[in-house]
């Protein structure tokens, strides 16, 4: 058995910002484990622009944006294991990890920070009928393939889903030679940022089919052709708007899955909504001194997001295993009230607040013009006018620890006053 | 008199722009339905010289992975987009490279570089 402080479990964006700020505050004996061959996570594979204009001013690739943490972790001599798997976590924070010249590793950690991003849906998850022909892929391995292994996965491409990653995979096979003949969506709305539908669709004169999806896939051994057909209010196919479309890819970007099975195994409570742990104020789940931050926690659009809460939970880390923490008390919850689909964190023990309270939320539908409002119990802690809000955006709040403490109230709450267009 | 509905994209709100195009003698550029003044230059941009990033990999060899991810180091003319790939496509190098590594100087002649976006 090896003692560590703190362990942090994923070397991606989340993982290495947390490290890094843990280190910061005072704890030396920190190891990141990382599965992959290289730290960075997904990063490494997000080759397109759009990181880092909050964090750094500038706009970067993925991979520039992970080398900057990569280097910093260097410099710092934050130890690392990498093609390091993780297999189990203790609720006492004991972990076992595999690799091929170590064997079996049993690790005891004072603290833990869960750090294991997401996976992406698959089709099975979404039930296509239709064979199984090769030739479809999740969007995400696709990016793989085409980015960093150099393997075109198609020429006649069709995308279902039109979130970000769908959107900038139109993008890469067009730039790559291939035919994207449109990207079909089932909501009315895109899962997509703006500026993405126009860098990656409109600039490229590819179709975005809302309200559409995929009925049937055929094809012996590879894709051959799928059916589209234009869904009602209640998502159910329209009869007689069916159009078939000739292609040998079907990329899958139907949304992402926080990958908590190791935390799950742990004990640790999860959030029906966001499918990731229930986390308090210092990023710190339903087990003392487990952690969690990033795409672990809920999926997050914005890698800059990640990197603000992952330093959160590894500065909390760092004051757990200095008894800095305290540690129940007097918890508060948060109240996703209308129109708001989730806040992270679901428990607020004002005591531990620094400086100021930060909640992250998302809405559950697109509006333009709206008030949120946050509420002490009843009574209106504070109203924000903004004049768009959509499901694609993270929307964070931030309140200070001032405001709070000496305030008798149980729920702090987020609700939407939406105005009539 | 020129008409296009343009899409902001210099902030989240994305505004929906109408960019009108003068010709009387000098050129003329009316911006309508930006709610804040980077809309207008933006859709006066879009209208005369839309600029992008462009983003890909190039093979490379002596390194662990036989792809490594470019940039353009400023946007480069829409227009110049496909021509721009194929000059990416045509390049091989081998390992080590560092972040921010010059790649193809003065890509077309456009006065930016393709730089490499990590170090292999
Ligand atoms: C395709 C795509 C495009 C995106 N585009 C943008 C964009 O344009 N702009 C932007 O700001 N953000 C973007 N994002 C969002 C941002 O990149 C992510 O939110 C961020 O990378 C999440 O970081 P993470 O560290 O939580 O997860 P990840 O980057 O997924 O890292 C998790 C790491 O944990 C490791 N791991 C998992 N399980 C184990 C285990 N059991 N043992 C050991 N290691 C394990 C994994 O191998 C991985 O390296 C994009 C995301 C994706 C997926
Ligand atoms: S016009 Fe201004 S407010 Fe509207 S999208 Fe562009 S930058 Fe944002």
């Amino acid at each position: 058995m090896v003692n560590y402080d703190v362990v942090v479990i994923g070397g991606g964006p989340a993982g290495l910002a947390a490290a890094i700020e843990a280190k910061n505050n005072g704890v030396n004996n920190i190891l990141v484990i990382e599965r992959d061959r290289e730290l960075g996570g997904i990063l490494q594979q997000c080759i397109h622009n759009g990181f880092g204009l909050h964090i750094f001013n500038e706009e970067l690739t993925g991979p520039e944006y992970a080398e900057r943490f990569i280097e910093e972790l260097y410099e710092m001599g934050i130890e690392y294991k990498l093609d390091t798997m993780v297999l189990e976590v203790s609720p006492n924070k004991t972990i076992y990890a595999m690799n091929t010249t170590e064997g079996i590793l049993n690790i005891q950690a004072k603290a833990v920070i869960l750090a294991m991003g997401c996976r992406e849906r698959t089709r099975g998850a979404i039930n296509i009928p239709g064979t199984r022909p090769a030739g479809i892929f999740t969007a995400g391995t696709a990016q793989r393939f085409v980015n960093m292994e150099g393997y075109m996965v198609g020429k006649k491409v069709v995308i279902l889903g039109s979130g970000d990653i769908g959107l900038i995979m139109a993008r890469r096979m067009t730039l790559e030679g291939a035919e994207v003949k449109a990207v079909v969506e089932l909501m009315p709305y895109s899962g997509g940022l703006t500026r993405n539908i126009v860098q990656c669709l409109d600039d490229y004169n590819i179709p975005l089919l809302l309200s559409h999806t995929i009925i049937d896939i055929k094809g012996k051994s590879r894709v051959e052709e799928v059916t589209v057909v234009k869904v009602d209010e209640n998502r159910n196919p329209i009869e007689g708007t069916e159009k078939i479309f000739d292609c040998d890819t079907l990329l899958l970007s139907v949304g992402l899955i926080p990958e908590n099975e190791l935390s799950e195994n742990a004990g640790v409570e999860i959030h029906p909504l966001t499918g990731g742990p229930v986390v308090n104020e210092s990023m710190e789940t339903s087990i003392e001194g487990i952690f969690a931050c990033g795409n672990v926690l809920h999926v997050h659009d914005l890698v800059d997001w990640v990197t603000e809460e992952s330093r959160r939970a590894g500065k909390n880390a760092a004051r757990y295993v200095k008894n800095q923490l305290a540690s129940n008390g007097n918890i508060k919850k948060t109240y996703a009230g209308y129109g708001v689909r989730y806040i992270v964190p679901q428990q607020v023990r004002v005591a531990n607040i620094e400086e100021k309270l930060h909640l992250m939320m998302r809405v559950n539908d697109v509006y333009n013009s709206a008030k949120m409002v946050i509420k002490l119990d009843d009574e209106v802690y504070k109203r924000i006018k903004k004049n768009h809000l959509a499901p694609a955006e993270m929307e964070s709040i931030s309140i200070p620890a001032k405001d709070l403490i000496n305030r008798s109230f149980t729920t702090i709450s987020v609700e939407l006053e939406v105005e009539e267009a | 008199m020129e008409k296009q509905n343009i899409i902001c994209i210099a902030c989240p709100l994305g505004c929906k722009l109408e960019v009108e195009h003068k010709k009387n003698g000098i050129d003329d550029y009316i911006v309508t339905g930006n709610k804040c003044p980077r809309g207008k230059d933006y859709g006066i941009k879009e209208m005369t010289n839309p600029t992008r990033v462009l983003t890909s990999t190039v093979k490379i060899k002596n390194a662990h992975l036989c792809r490594i991810p470019v940039r353009t180091k400023g946007e480069i003319p829409k227009g110049l987009i496909f021509k721009c790939m194929k000059e990416i496509n045509k390049v091989e190098i081998s390992g080590p490279i560092k972040v921010g590594d010059i790649i193809i100087k003065n890509v077309l002649g456009t006065g930016i570089d393709i730089i490499a976006t990590r170090s292999m």
